[in-house]
C-alpha cells in the first residue's frame, strides 16, 4: 500500500498522543519555572521552547545556565543530548521518503521521543498515513510552548508532576510500546544490552548519554545476534 | 520584555544542532545506501531506545514504580494499543503514592 499523507493521519496522531499531553503541559511549565531561574525573559524562554522543542536538553540548558552564558557549552550538550534524533528520523525513513522533502522536514522538526516511539509502532503495525507523525509531533508541539508560557505567568505555581504520577507516564508509554515489538526471548538481547549500557552510563555521565549508548549498544547487538543467527542456519 | 543578543544567540545554535539531529539521519540514509547489517541495525533501535529510555528510571524506582512496570507490561502484552497499559500503571503508582506506599 502506497504511503500517504492526509488530515486524517494527522488526526489520528494528535488522538493517540492525547494522553501525553497533560505531563507535556506540566513539564512544560516546569521549564518555564526553572527558566525564570536561570534569568531568561518570558521571550526568551517561549523561543527556547518553540525552536528547540527538545525537554531533556533544555532543562540541561538550564541547569549549565550562568551568567556569562557559556555558550558552546551549552550548544555542545544540547547536541549530544539530542544525537538519539538521528536514528530516530532514519528509521522512519519508510514514512518519510514518500511524502516530499518539504512535509519530511516538517515533520521532522516536530519530532519527539513520544511522538516518534508511538509512530513506530503505527508504521511497523503496517499503518501508511504518514501525517500521524506530524499530528502527534504539533500537538505536543502546541502544549509544550503552552506549558512554558504558562510555567511563566503562574508565578511559580507549577503542579508538581510526581503528585499524579505523570512523571510515570512517559515510562509507561515507552514499557507499553516496547511490549508491542516482542517476538520471543531473543528480544531480550538488544533491550537487555540497551538496558544495562543505559545503566551504566546514567551512573558515569550526563544526561543524552545512557539513552544514545543504550541505544545503539542494544541495536548492534540485536543486528549482531541477527547475523550469526542466519550464518549457523542449515 | 528583554531579548538578549547572545541569549538569542545560544538558543538559535541549540535549534540549528537539535534540527540537524532531527533531519540529518532521514537525509543520511536518503543519501548513502545502507546494507543488511545497518538494516538490521535500524530495526533494532526503536525496542533498544524504548529499553535505553526506561531503565535508568525503573532502576531508580522502588517497588511501587515496580509493580507499575509489571501491570504496564502485563496488559500492553496481551491489549491492542498501550493506552490501557498506560493508564492502568500510571493509576497503580498515582495510588500507590496517595496511600503513601511510594
Amino acid at each position: 500500500m502506497p504511503v500517504t499523507f492526509s488530515r486524517q493521519g494527522a488526526v489520528r496522531g494528535a488522538l493517540d498522543v492525547l494522553p501525553l499531553t497533560v505531563a507535556a503541559l506540566l513539564f512544560g511549565m516546569a521549564f518555564g519555572l526553572l527558566s525564570a531561574e536561570a534569568g531568561l525573559s518570558v521571550i526568551e524562554a517561549t523561543l527556547m521552547s518553540a525552536l528547540v522543542f527538545a525537554g531533556a536538553s533544555q532543562f540541561a540548558a538550564m541547569q549549565i545556565w550562568a551568567e556569562p552564558v557559556p555558550v558552546v557549552t551549552v550548544i555542545l550538550t544540547t547536541f549530544a543530548i539530542n544525537a538519539r534524533h538521528l536514528v530516530m528520523g532514519a528509521v522512519l525513513a519508510p514514512w518519510l521518503r514518500p511524502i516530499g522533502r518539504l512535509r519530511a522536514l516538517g515533520s521532522l522538526f516536530l519530532m519527539v521521543d513520544e511522538s516518534w516511539g508511538l509512530s513506530v509502532a503505527k508504521m511497523k503495525s503496517g499503518a501508511t498515513d504518514a501525517a500521524y507523525l506530524a499530528g502527534s509531533g504539533a500537538t505536543l508541539y502546541m502544549v509544550w510552548a503552552t506549558g512554558t508560557i504558562a510555567g511563566r505567568l503562574s508565578g511559580g505555581l507549577v503542579p508538581d508532576p510526581a503528585a499524579f504520577a505523570l512523571d510515570f507516564l512517559p515510562l509507561a508509554l515507552f514499557l507499553a510500546l516496547l511490549m508491542t515489538f516482542w517476538r520471543g526471548p531473543g528480544s531480550l538481547v538488544p533491550w537487555l544490552t540497551s538496558a544495562a549500557v543505559a545503566f551504566a552510563a546514567d551512573a558515569a555521565a550526563g544526561p543524552g548519554w545512557p539513552v544514545l549508548l543504550g541505544a545503539i549498544a542494544g541495536a548492534l547487538a540485536g543486528a549482531v545476534t541477527d547475523s550469526r543467527r542466519e550464518y549457523t542456519r542449515p | 520584555m528583554r531579548l538578549d543578543p547572545t541569549i538569542v544567540l545560544t538558543i538559535l545554535g541549540m535549534a540549528l544542532v537539535t534540527y540537524a539531529a532531527r533531519a540529518g539521519g532521514f537525509l543520511i540514509v536518503q543519501w548513502l545506501p545502507i546494507g543488511p547489517f545497518a538494516r538490521r541495525f535500524l530495526d533494532h533501535i526503536p525496542g533498544a531506545t524504548f529499553a535505553a529510555l526506561i531503565a535508568p528510571a525503573v532502576f531508580a524506582g522502588g517497588p511501587l514504580e515496580w509493580t507499575g512496570v509489571v501491570i504496564t507490561a502485563a496488559i500492553a502484552r496481551y491489549a491492542g494499543n498501550p493506552l490501557p497499559a498506560m493508564l492502568a500503571g500510571v493509576a497503580v503508582v498515582a495510588i500507590g503514592r496517595q496511600l503513601g506506599a511510594g
